[in-house]
C-alpha cells in the first residue's frame, strides 16, 4: 500500500462571476524513503496540491471531486479536529521562507519543546534531550549551546535546518517541502538538499518536494510529476522525465531551463505558454530612430571592443550607525576596492551570492547611489563627479537600467504609454508628440507586446510581460549602455528564456553593452561574454565566460561551480548548442 | 493565484461598465449599511446645496423673520404651524431652514479645511518621506508637537491670534476661514504621518529608481510617480476626517468662537437652543444636533467602507 495516494483530485474556489478550478484530475503516490517532485510553472496549482493534503486550503477554496488516502485511509473528509491530530502527527510541513516560519519571539528551545510535548507528551528533561539529538540531525552544531538562542541569531540556512528540526518534531510519515530553497543562496540550498536527501532515507517518510526549480528535482527526487495549467501533465521517473520526456509542455520546458555546460545561440521552443504570440512587424533598426543617435557619444567615437566603462577602486560605504561626530559613525563596506572594465559592445556578468555587492556596483553605475571612493568612467569620461546638469543629463541618456522586480519597476498608476513615454518626453527627444507616440508604438512591437499594449496599465500584464515593457522604457533613450539587475530571477523558466532571447536579439540588432547582473550561473553561461564574480563586496575573478566554466581560477568561483545543481543529463531535443 | 485571473470579462466593455462590474462597487452593493449611509449623506449634502431653493424663508435674512412668530413648536405638538414643520427659535427662524442652511456651512468648512490639511499634509508628507534625513526629521517632530495639543486647544489658539493680530478684522466676514484655518492646521497632521509612511515604502519601489536613472527631477518624481501613489490611504482619512471636522466646527461654534448667531451653522444653533433647553424649547437643540449626529454618522459609516473596500487584507 502506498504511503500516499491522491485520485481524481479536483480543488474549487468559488467566485464572483465563475468557480476557480485550481487543479484537476490529479493522480499521484508517495511511497515510503522515497522523494516525489512536483515541478510546474507558477499558478500551475502545485502548492494548491500541497495545502490540500494538508486540510488547509485557503477558504473559500474546497476539494469538489477525488480521495486523498494516507496509508490506505480517506483523510480528505475528516473533521477538523481529526484532520488536526493527522497533520502534527503524521503530514508536517516545510515552507518556502525560513525568515517567517519561526516565531521572532520564542527561543529555538521553546519552540521545539513545545512541539515534541504536543505530540509525545514527554517530560521536559526528555523534550529538551530529544530537541538537541534532532537539531544535530539536521546538522547543527553545538546544538546542546545554540538551542536556547532566538531565531534572529541564525543564518537563514541554519533557519531553515531549524525549521526541518520542527517539521521532524512528530516523527511524520510523509513530508510536504513547499519550495524549501528558494529564498536561500546556491551554497546553502545544495547542503539543504542533501539533507532532506538524508533524512528522507534514514527516517524512511515520503517527501513531496514541491518546486519551480528544474536543478533541484534533478538533484533530489526520484519520481516527477509535471504540472501545467492545474493539471499533472507527465509523471515519471526524474531521469525520464529529464532525459526524454515526452509531453510537448514538458520538452519545451526542459528546453527553457538555461545550463552550464553548453552554450546554445538561442532558446528554442518557448513560446508554449505565454499565449502564443502573434508576429509583429519587424523595424529595420538601422534605418528607424531607435538604431540613429548613438554616434553622440563625446568626442571619442567608441569602436567595437573599446573600453566603454572602466571602474576604479570603486568602493561604497553605508552609514549603519549616524552621529554628528564623524569618528562614532558607524559603516557597512558593501563595495571595496573594485576594478574592472566593459569593453563596448559585450555583455558583461557580474555574479555573486547575496549581499556581494553586485547590485551596489550597478546601481552606481547608473548613477542612483554616490560612491566612497574610486570612479567610474563612461566613454572616458569621470561620471561620478559630474557638476553640471546637462552633462548629467547626457549620461542618463546613455545609460539605462532595467530591474529586478516586474511588480514594482513599473508606476501602477500610469499606462504603459506613458510609461515608455517618459523618457522620451523627459530628454526631448522626439520633435513632436505624435513622433513620440509613433516611437512609443515601435518599442513595444519591438518587444513584442504589440502598440496596443500602450492604453493599458502594467497591473494587466504578467510579469513576463512588464519586463518586457520595462526593456522598451529602458530603450526609450537609445542608450549605448544597458544595467540589467537580475532581470530574470522573478521569472517562470519559459517566460526567462523568452525574456533573455528579446535581450540579445536587442543586444544585436542595436550594438548594446551590457552588464548582466545574475546569481544563476547557467543564465550568465547564456548570455554573457566576460564575467567577474565577486564575493563580500570584493572582486575574486574576471575571464571569459568559457574559462571561468571550464578552469575556474579563485577557489570561491570553484566552490559556485561545484554547488551548481548538476543538469548534464538533461534531454538536448531541439537545441541549437554555440560551439 | 487570484480567482479575478479566471474571470473572462470581453475586452470591448466600455470604462463605464468596467467600473459597474468592478471589485468596489460590488462591496458597495453588498453592504446596506454603506447603501443606507450614502444616500442619507447625499440626501443632507444636496438639501445643503439646494438650500435657497427647497426652504420656505431665508433665516440670514433678517428682514423675513418675525419676532411674533418665535419659539414655536414643531407641527405636530399644540401652537405648531405647518409653515415651522420642526419649529422655530427665539428670534423666529425656521428651524427646518435654519438646519439645512447651518449644514451648508458645517459642510463648507468641513471641505475647505480638509482640503487644506490635506495640501499641507500630503506635501510635507511626501516630502518628508522622499528627501528624508534632516527635513523628515525637522517637519516630523513639528508634526509630534502639535500632535501633543488637542485639537480645539490647536483651533482656540489661532482663532485668538488671528483676532488679536488683526482687531480690525469684522468678525463675521473673517470667523469663516479663521475656522478654516483652525481646523485645518489641527488635522494636517494625520495626513503628514499615513502619506510619509506610504512614500518611504513607494521611494524603495524599483519604478522610483527608474525614473531617477531617465534623469527625472526629485520634484517631478514626488508629484508624478509618488502622489498618485499614495492617494489611496488618503482618501480613506478624508471622509473620516471629514466628519471629524464637522464635529469640531460645532464644538468651536458652539464654544462661541466659531461661526456667529446670525448666520447660525449647526454648532452654533446648538449653542443657541441649549439657552432654552432648560424652558422646555427642546426642538432648538435637537432637531439642529440630529442633523449634526447622521451627517457625521454617515460620513464615517462611508469613510468605514472605503477602508475595507480599498484594503485588499480585510476582503
Amino acid at each position: 500500500m502506498s504511503l500516499l495516494t491522491i485520485r481524481g483530485l479536483r480543488v474549487e474556489y468559488p467566485g464572483r462571476k465563475s468557480d476557480f478550478t485550481a487543479v484537476r484530475d490529479i493522480d499521484l503516490t508517495v511511497e515510503r524513503g522515497e522523494i516525489v517532485g512536483l515541478v510546474g510553472e507558477s499558478g500551475a496549482g502545485k502548492s494548491t496540491i500541497g495545502s490540500a493534503i494538508m486540510g488547509l486550503l485557503d477558504l473559500p477554496g474546497r476539494i469538489t471531486e477525488g480521495e486523498i488516502l494516507l496509508e490506505g485511509e480517506r483523510i480528505d473528509n475528516l473533521e477538523s479536529h481529526q484532520m488536526r491530530k493527522i497533520r502534527g502527527n503524521k503530514i508536517s510541513m516545510i515552507f518556502q521562507d525560513p525568515l517567517t516560519s519561526l516565531n521572532p519571539l520564542y527561543t529555538i528551545e521553546k519552540q521545539l519543546i513545545e512541539t515534541i510535548q504536543q505530540h509525545k507528551g514527554l517530560s521536559d528533561k526528555k523534550a529538551r534531550r530529544e530537541a538537541i539529538d534532532l537539531l544535530e540531525s539536521v546538522g547543527i552544531a553545538d546544538a546542546e549551546n545554540r538551542i536556547s538562542l532566538y531565531p534572529h541569531q541564525f543564518s537563514g540556512g541554519m533557519r531553515q535546518r531549524v525549521v526541518i528540526a520542527l517539521a521532524l518534531c512528530s516523527d511524520p510519515d510523509l513530508i510536504i517541502a513547499d519550495e524549501p530553497t528558494t529564498a536561500l543562496d546556491v551554497s546553502i540550498q545544495a547542503t539543504i538538499l542533501e539533507l532532506i536527501k538524508k533524512l528522507t532515507r534514514e527516517r524512511n517518510v515520503g517527501v513531496i518536494l514541491i518546486t519551480h526549480d528544474m536543478g533541484v528535482i534533478a538533484e533530489t527526487t526520484s519520481r516527477v510529476a509535471v504540472m501545467y495549467r492545474s493539471r499533472i501533465v507527465e509523471t515519471g521517473t526524474t531521469d525520464q522525465i529529464l532525459g526524454a520526456p515526452n509531453h510537448e509542455y514538458t520538452k519545451s520546458l526542459i528546453s527553457a531551463v538555461p545550463r552550464a555546460d553548453v552554450k546554445l545561440v538561442r532558446f528554442p521552443m518557448v513560446n508554449y505558454i505565454e499565449s502564443a504570440e502573434e508576429e509583429y512587424k519587424t523595424i529595420d533598426l538601422s534605418t528607424h530612430w531607435l538604431g540613429k543617435g548613438r554616434e553622440d557619444l563625446g568626442a571619442a567615437a567608441i569602436k567595437d571592443g573599446d573600453k566603454l566603462i572602466e571602474i576604479e577602486n570603486l568602493g561604497m560605504d553605508f552609514i549603519t550607525r549616524h552621529s554628528i561626530f564623524p569618528g562614532r559613525r558607524q559603516y557597512f563596506t558593501a563595495v571595496k576596492n573594485v576594478s574592472f572594465d566593459i569593453r563596448q559592445g559585450e555583455v558583461f556578468g557580474l555574479v555573486g551570492e547575496s549581499g556581494s555587492g553586485k547590485s551596489t556596483v550597478a546601481r552606481i553605475i547608473a548613477g542612483l547611489y554616490k560612491p566612497s571612493g574610486g570612479k567610474v568612467m563612461f566613454a572616458g569620461q569621470d561620471i561620478t563627479s559630474l557638476s553640471n546638469h546637462e552633462a548629467r543629463q547626457a549620461v542618463h541618456r546613455q545609460i539605462q537600467m532595467i530591474f529586478q522586480d516586474p511588480y514594482s519597476s513599473l508606476n501602477p498608476r500610469m499606462r504603459v504609454r506613458d510609461v515608455v513615454a517618459e523618457p522620451i518626453r523627459h530628454h526631448k527627444l522626439a520633435s513632436t508628440p505624435r513622433e513620440a507616440m509613433q516611437i512609443v508604438d515601435d518599442l513595444l512591437e519591438q518587444v513584442g507586446l504589440g502598440a496596443e499594449a500602450g492604453s493599458k496599465f502594467p497591473h494587466e500584464f504578467s510579469g513576463g510581460q512588464r519586463q518586457r515593457i520595462s526593456i522598451a522604457r529602458a530603450l526609450a533613450t537609445r542608450p549605448t549602455f544597458l544595467i540589467c539587475d537580475e532581470p530574470t530571477s522573478a521569472l517562470d523558466v519559459s517566460i526567462q528564456a523568452q525574456v533573455l532571447n528579446l535581450l540579445k536579439d536587442l543586444q544585436e540588432s542595436l550594438n548594446l553593452t551590457i552588464l548582466f547582473i545574475s546569481h544563476d550561473l547557467p543564465v550568465i553561461r547564456q548570455m554573457c561574454d566576460r564575467v567577474a564574480v565577486m564575493r563580500n563586496g570584493e572582486l575574486c575573478e574576471i575571464s571569459e565566460t568559457r574559462k571561468l566554466f571550464e578552469q575556474p581560477v579563485h577557489e570561491h568561483t570553484q566552490e559556485l561551480m561545484r554547488l551548481m545543481p548538476n543538469m548534464d543529463h538533461l534531454s538536448h531535443e531541439g537545441l541549437q548548442i554555440q560551439t | 493565484m487570484t480567482v479575478s485571473s479566471n474571470d473572462l470579462s470581453p475586452v470591448t466593455q466600455s470604462a463605464v461598465a468596467r467600473f459597474l462590474d468592478s471589485d468596489i462597487v460590488y462591496s458597495f452593493k453588498q453592504s446596506k449599511v454603506t447603501i443606507v449611509a450614502a444616500i442619507v449623506t447625499l440626501l443632507m449634502m444636496c438639501g445643503a446645496f439646494f438650500a435657497p431653493w427647497i426652504t420656505a424663508q431665508n433665516p440670514f435674512d433678517l428682514a423675513t423673520l418675525d419676532l411674533m412668530e418665535s419659539l414655536m413648536p414643531p407641527v405636530w405638538m399644540e401652537g405648531g404651524e405647518a409653515r415651522f414643520p420642526l419649529g422655530t427659535d427665539g428670534q423666529g427662524r425656521d428651524i427646518f431652514s435654519v438646519i439645512l442652511y447651518g449644514s451648508r456651512l458645517s459642510l463648507m468648512v468641513g471641505f475647505s479645511s480638509i482640503i487644506l490639511a490635506g495640501a499641507v499634509g500630503i506635501s510635507l508628507g511626501i516630502l518628508a518621506g522622499y528627501v528624508g534625513g534632516r527635513t523628515d526629521a525637522i517637519i516630523m517632530r513639528i508634526a509630534d508637537v502639535q500632535l501633543t495639543f488637542p485639537s480645539i486647544l490647536i483651533a482656540l489658539l489661532i482663532d485668538g491670534t488671528v483676532h488679536s493680530l488683526f482687531p480690525q478684522l469684522i468678525r463675521e466676514d473673517s470667523a469663516f476661514w479663521v475656522l478654516v484655518l483652525s481646523i485645518g492646521m489641527s488635522f494636517w497632521v494625520q495626513y503628514a504621518r499615513t502619506v510619509r509612511g506610504s512614500t518611504l515604502v513607494e521611494r524603495n519601489k524599483e519604478y522610483v529608481q527608474a525614473a531617477r536613472v531617465i534623469g527625472v527631477s526629485t520634484f517631478t518624481i514626488m508629484v508624478r510617480h509618488i502622489l498618485p501613489n499614495v492617494l489611496g490611504p488618503v482618501l480613506v482619512i478624508t471622509t473620516i476626517n471629514l466628519a471629524l471636522a464637522i464635529i469640531l466646527e460645532a464644538t468651536l461654534s458652539f464654544l462661541g468662537v466659531g461661526i456667529p448667531p446670525t448666520q447660525p451653522s449647526l454648532g452654533t444653533l446648538i449653542r443657541i437652543g441649549n439657552d432654552f433647553l432648560f424652558s422646555g424649547e427642546w426642538w432648538i437643540t435637537f432637531f439642529p444636533g440630529a442633523a449634526l449626529a447622521t451627517l457625521a454618522l454617515s460620513v464615517n459609516l462611508l469613510g468605514d467602507w472605503l477602508r475595507d473596500a480599498l484594503n485588499p487584507k480585510l476582503r
